[in-house]
Order: C-alpha cells, then structure tokens, then sequence
C-alpha cells in the first residue's frame, strides 16, 4: 500500500476498520435486496407481460391497473404503506403474517420487488408488441402453434428488444433501494447516514457510499454491455 | 429580518445602583414550550425566560429579552444583536468553537419507554438480551445504547420520533429510548404505553452562550446560576414546569 494512503488511513477519524466494516455490511444488505427483488421481479414480470398483451379485458385490465398503481405512484409511498400500514392492522401481531413483517427486510422487499416488477412488465410488454409481424406470420406459416411460437420467436426476439430498456430498469432500482434506510434497515445508505450522524461529517459520510454507488453501476453497465453484445450479435456489421 | 423586541421586567434591576447596572440582551427561539413560548396574554414566559429573569436580579443587570429564529441565533450573537443565548442551546463541542458556554443550566433527561406488559430492568443487561430498542439516530441516547447496550440488543435507529412510535405501536421495537420531553409528548400520551425506567442524563447539558470575548460575564452567569441553584430558586422555576428532574 502507498505510503500516502496509509497514512491517510491512519490519521483520519471516520475510516477506520469499525466504519468501514459498516459500509461493507450496508453494501451486503444492499446487493442481497437489489438482487433479490430483481430477480423475482422479473420472474413475476414476464408471464404478467404476456397476460397483459392478451386481447380478453378481464385479464389483462387488472395487469394493467397493477402496472398504473405501481408505476404512478412514489416508491417511498409503497414502502411506507407496505412497512407502516401492515403494522396497523388490528390483530396482525397475532398471525403468522408477523413473523414476516415485523423485521424491515421483508416489507422492503416485497415494496421493491412489486415496484420493479410493474416497471419490468411494461418494458417486457412494449417489447412483445412491437414484434415484426412478419415474424409472426412466419412462425404461423410453420404451424408453430401459440405456446411453441411465443417461446421460439416472440420471446426471444423480445428480449433483445427490451434489455437495453430493462438494464436502465436495473440501475435505478439500485438507486432507489437506498430509501430501504428509512425503515430501519441499515443498507449503505443507512450505514452512511449513521456514520454521518456519529461524527458529523456529511462530505466525508456520503461521497464514500457515493463512490461505492458508482462501482456498483460500474459492474452493472459493464455486465449489461456483455449481455447485449451477445444478444445483439446478428445486428453487428459482419466485418467486426 | 424581522425582529421583536420585548422589554423584561427585571424588577431587581431597579434597585440596583444605575452606575453599575450592565444592559444585557437575551436571546430565545419561540415558540418551544415549555421552555420558552408566549402565553394567552402574548408575554414571553417559560422555564428559560424566569431562570433568566432570575439570573439578571442576580446579576443586578438591565435585562432585555430578544426573539431569534434559531438559524440565526450564533450569528446573531456574534453581529452584537444581543449578548446571551438562553435557548435550549446545548454545550456541544463543534459550537464551544464559535461561542463561549456557561456551565450546564439544565439538561433533559433520555427516557425509557414501551407498552404496559413490559416488565423488564433496562439496565440489566442479561434480562435486556434479545430484545430490540428504538432510538433517534444521531442522539446522545443513540450514542449511549450504541456504546454500552450494542452487545445485548438490537439497535433500531430512525430519523424521526414519529416513525419510532409508530414502531413502537406496532410492536417491531420492545423499549424506546428517548428524550424525555419528546417520549412525554409523543408516548406517554397514548393508551397502553408507560415508562419503563429511570431516566438517564446523557450529554453535557444545556448552557448560556456568549461571545468569546466576554469570559469576565461568563464567570459572573455561571455564579449567579450557582447561587440560583443552591438558594432554591432554580427548583422552585423547575417545579412550575416540569415533574421530572432537569437540574444539572
């Protein structure tokens, strides 16, 4: 290690070990939260994308009423709904509910994954209809039919479409999770702002977690960049 | 900015001899009761405002109290608008840069509190075990639970008082640890809700502040607040407004 950065280190109050054992256990809460209501988010996401395109009112109307909820209103509104409101319901203390949503992280979840999920279902949605109809002509042509035809060609073709889209989708729900910290979970917003408030040191406390946001997308845009390159291969110029 | 000027009754001040008597302006931040606030009549009153009231006889001074906003209060005092803060102002290492504190004058209490059923010592550290304790993030009952409490129990922070009761309510937090008048307002007024130990005072207290330069009346303040605690007028203001101890 340099010399410089040692001594930085040594002659600093606020970067010792403890604190920096506080932003990594935040950085933990953080991915483990992101990934998660991502992944199921997305799980939820692509069937409700499907029932939304489907002609029939009655099932795509409530798909669609749940995207609107969710993507009209704030995420800190959900998450104080799902967190606060829960907890006033008479008697949920009794039920087996409580075990579920008495500890943050679980509300929290389900506030974001929700979220994601509503955001997620539009791209996916936007990205089936616009499929080339030739394709689809083309796949009837074959006497491929509804199931094997949304699985070979509208899917695929669709997600080629919709990950550009969806990777955006990806970062903000990174950005947006560290509103988790105001319902006591101590993600790396939460460990900042603890550590802000400890040694009142706003700069030092919030441009620390803020570099770590920016690797965080770092990894992220560069994961993305690999998966589109690979996904839209076919649209390359055939010399490159 | 706009600024009201209210003369005091010193009534002390008028016997004093005229060659003597120093002219002292007081600032206060209004309303924050019951410390400082304005009654029916719309005179200044509060615990703040007698023990200065007191404290100017003491000083055979010519008081004159001020009304500041808060976010002007230490440049105030520093531009000579006025010489004194008396306003809930506590001694806090980052200020005692800028102005001169007095000694300690009163300090609130952090209060223990949580719903009827709970039957648990909050000082016995084995009985604390497992259970979850609400603070305010950044306060000096965060800092005590945080550095003697950490081992035993789960610390919840907020950045609000509300969204702690409201936890507290909801049973997701088994104690609260708050300052004292804030848990009063906000906890104890609500059914199924009592204290749950004895008050702990934490931090340094809150002190008289003046500018730098006029260390020659700090020591003057600090010993017409010692007599005033001593002869019994302190307790005497103290039980008109509170029925905990706030003396320091």
């Amino acid at each position: 290690m340099p010399d410089f950065i040692a001594d930085w280190l040594n002659s600093n109050e606020i970067f010792t070990a403890m604190t920096l054992m506080e932003y990594w256990d935040g950085l933990v809460t953080t991915v483990h939260l992101v990934f998660l209501s991502l992944v199921i988010g997305l799980v939820v996401a692509v069937p409700l994308a499907i029932l939304r395109t489907v002609r029939n009112p009655f099932v795509s109307g409530p798909i669609w009423l749940y995207t609107y909820l969710f993507r009209g209103t704030p995420l800190l509104i959900q998450l104080y709904i799902i967190y606060y409101g829960v907890a006033q319901i008479p008697g949920i203390q009794e039920t087996f509910w409580w075990e579920i949503f008495k500890e943050p992280l679980y509300p929290a979840l389900l506030a974001f994954t929700l979220n994601t999920a509503a955001y997620t279902t539009e791209i996916i949605r936007g990205a089936i209809m616009s499929t080339p109809n030739g394709e689809i002509e083309a796949a009837k042509a074959y006497g491929m039919n509804w199931f094997l035809r949304m699985r070979r060609i509208i899917l695929p073709s669709a997600a080629r479409r919709a990950v550009q889209a969806y990777s955006n989708e990806v970062i903000f729900m990174l950005h947006a999770s560290a509103i988790a910290s105001i319902v006591t979970i101590v993600d790396l917003t939460g460990a900042a702002r603890n550590i802000y408030s400890r040694f009142y040191a706003p700069f030092d406390a919030f441009i620390f977690v803020a570099l770590i946001y920016l690797a965080l997308t770092f990894i992220l845009v560069f994961v993305f960049r690999k998966l589109e390159n690979h996904l839209l291969r076919h649209q390359r110029p055939a010399n490159s | 900015m706009k600024k009201l000027l209210i003369a005091a009754s010193c009534a002390m001040a008028m016997f004093a001899s005229g060659a003597q008597a120093q002219d002292l302006r007081i600032a206060f931040d209004v309303p924050y009761e019951p410390f400082e606030y304005k009654d029916d009549n719309g005179e200044l009153t509060g615990f703040e405002v007698e023990l200065a009231s007191a404290m100017c006889e003491e000083l055979e001074a010519n008081c004159e109290f001020v009304i500041q906003a808060w976010d002007g209060m230490i440049p105030g005092l520093l531009a000579r608008k006025f010489d004194l803060i008396m306003s809930s102002m506590s001694i806090t290492e980052e200020r005692a840069k800028r102005v001169l504190f007095s000694d300690p004058y009163y300090i609130t209490p952090g209060g223990w509190f949580g719903p009827e059923s709970f039957n648990t010592d909050v000082t016995d550290l084995e009985a604390m075990k497992g259970k979850t304790v609400g603070v305010q993030r950044g306060t000096t009952m965060d800092t005590y639970v945080t550095e003697n409490m950490h081992s035993a129990v789960t610390i919840k922070r907020y950045t609000t008082a509300e969204d702690m009761v409201l936890d507290l309510e909801g049973q997701r937090i088994d104690v609260a640890f708050v300052d004292y008048p804030v848990g009063e307002q906000t906890i104890l007024n609500r059914e199924g809700f009592k204290e749950v130990g004895e008050p702990v005072k934490l931090g340094e207290g809150v002190g008289v502040a003046m500018r730098k330069r006029d260390a020659k009346l700090a020591k003057e303040i600090n010993a017409a607040l010692k007599t005033l605690k001593e002869n019994g007028t302190y307790d005497t203001i103290m039980a008109k407004y509170f029925n905990y101890d706030i003396k320091i």
